[in-house]
């Protein structure tokens, strides 16, 4: 197996970019990565995406973000594993490359959210869940990340108000993003008062919708990297659950979380304690608390408490949501998972803001949820040895 | 739209047919082609008899387009009594009697509607249980 190494990376500030089209965002991110790597080809391009096909009337993106970049003829598909899209096609790219099949491959996560009304985005988010026995029955994803918590609430006996402090850490971090949706903090006050969306999850416990693109470049050419300014993948490692919530046994443990974080740890050859950061998927609180706890950063039961201990905050034990995470930084659904990749890597290049900029941070965790837990994939980035 | 669709799920939605493994009988809902318990595919169709409890409930405010015209509704995971836990709306319930482990029923209401001329769909509910033995 070749050693993979990250030597471009590029993103574009998530925001509502009404005046980018879909292939708009993703060329700028290609382009960026590339001329980071200092490249002008590639032997594919990889894209992940979740819903271009409902939102833009768009597919093939492979193809169309091939050509708009100058790289028409190459390999070029898109991926699609739901929220997870872009790590899910950061796998596919790391097999390759890795595999010694091709050598150097772009990656470009993108999404387009913000085109139609917020009722039609919410019905097309809601196609990550079972079409016909979870949102044909009227729950989207809102309505499911609610009937999580709630039962977390009453199995673990906290209070909603205890779930702020995931919210107010993510916007913390996020004002020194400049790349991030919203550069605002949130009190606790804010968090209490914020408007239901599905009880008891409110507007400030979710992500926003947004535009977004990110890229990189990862290959396994040594001799065109800049050792100072390299990453290396340790892994990259799916896991899968049940599509439908009410198919698990129990709801509140994300299998498909543990399996991956797991299998990442052990790929890497590192335990726990060898993660210095982790950039999760806070898509909503309760998801922050369900993949630390299945992942084995926390107890069960105990990720909520672990958190207002101050373990979870830029100089706790292990800092997530760094750059703001999915509720600061803005979720672009297919796109995040490659801003998880292009923020960590800034990380470990020492590039990250310098409010932001960990000291002797050598490995990353990164983890990229798809659909209520149901498709995930976790990379492990650290700084590049020869 | 949907016509086929609305027409093949006609037994679940109406009647709450799941599965049930032949080999192992273990139970599914929705139906299953193979057993996620012992891999047989010997499955037969089972009726469920409706009842069962809430595992956990939201009433939400903010859905997609199909579901505006009944903001705020009630969603629900629902342990059935023969084991399977289901996803469905709660209806005639108010809203403080909302709690987790109320003993429900299965109902056969309107979900949603395609807009005036759309195909209306029909479907599984459950309210509170009427008459508790």
């Amino acid at each position: 197996m070749s050693k993979v190494y990250i030597s471009g990376i590029g993103q574009l500030p998530v925001r509502e970019h009404w005046d980018y089209s879909l292939r708009e965002l993703a060329a700028r991110a290609v382009l960026l990565a590339m001329d980071d790597a200092q490249i002008e080809s590639a032997d594919a391009l990889y894209v992940g995406n979740m819903l271009s096909g409902i939102l833009t009337g768009q597919e093939n993106l492979g193809t169309l973000i091939a050509e708009y970049t100058g790289l028409e003829g190459i390999e070029a598909i898109k991926v699609e594993a739901a929220c997870a899209s872009g790590a899910a096609a950061l796998r596919q790219a790391f097999l390759t490359v890795s595999s010694g099949i091709l050598e150097t491959v772009v990656v470009v996560g993108v999404e387009k959210l913000t085109e139609l009304s917020g009722f039609q985005t919410t019905a097309a988010l809601a196609t990550a869940a079972d079409a016909d026995y979870e949102a044909a029955m009227g729950l989207n994803f809102c309505a499911i990340n609610a009937l999580l918590m709630r039962r977390y609430m009453h199995e673990y006996k906290y209070n909603r108000a205890d779930f702020a402090e995931f919210v107010v850490t993510a916007h913390r971090n996020a004002v020194h993003n400049p790349n991030a949706m919203f550069q605002f903090e949130i009190t606790q006050e804010q968090y209490s008062k914020s408007k239901m969306i599905a009880d008891p999850i409110s507007l400030l416990d979710s992500s926003p919708i947004a535009d977004g693109a990110a890229a990189v470049v990862i290959t396994s050419n040594k001799k065109s990297i800049i050792p100072e300014r390299t990453v290396s993948i340790a892994c990259c490692e799916p896991g899968t659950d049940t599509i439908a919530v009410h198919n698990r046994n129990n709801p509140l443990w994300l299998k498909g979380v543990e399996k991956s974080t797991f299998k990442a740890l052990k790929t890497a050859g590192v335990s726990h304690q060898d993660i210095d950061a982790l950039e999760g998927h806070d898509a909503f609180s309760i998801m922050s608390a369900l993949s630390l706890e299945a992942g084995g950063f926390a107890e069960k039961g105990q990720a909520v408490a672990t958190a207002n201990n101050g373990e979870f905050d830029l100089d706790g034990r292990l800092p997530i949501s760094v750059f703001g995470g999915l509720k600061g930084r803005g979720h672009p659904v297919g796109a995040t998972g490659i801003y998880q990749i292009v923020e960590s890597a800034m990380q470990l290049r020492g590039e990250a803001p310098n409010e932001l900029q960990l000291e002797d941070v050598k490995r990353i965790m990164t983890q990229n949820i798809g659909g209520s837990g149901s498709n995930v994939t976790t990379t492990i980035l650290q700084k590049a040895t020869f | 739209m949907d016509i086929p669709r609305n027409w093949r799920l006609r037994s679940p939605r109406y009647r709450l047919i799941g599965s049930q493994c032949q080999n192992c009988n273990e139970l599914f809902f929705p139906q299953v082609l193979v057993c996620t318990n012992c891999k047989s595919r010997e499955i037969d169709p089972f009726i469920f008899s409706g009842k069962g409890r809430v595992y956990s409930y939201s009433t939400v405010y903010q859905g997609a387009a199909e579901f505006e015209d009944y903001i705020p509704y009630i969603v629900a995971l629902i342990d059935l009594d023969e084991g399977p836990r289901i996803s469905a709306q709660l209806t005639d319930i108010p809203p403080e009697q909302l709690e987790i482990g109320l003993p429900v029923e299965k109902v056969v209401r309107k979900i949603s509607e395609e807009g005036e001329r759309g195909v209306i769909m029909y479907g599984y509910k459950f309210r509170p249980v009427l008459n508790p033995k």
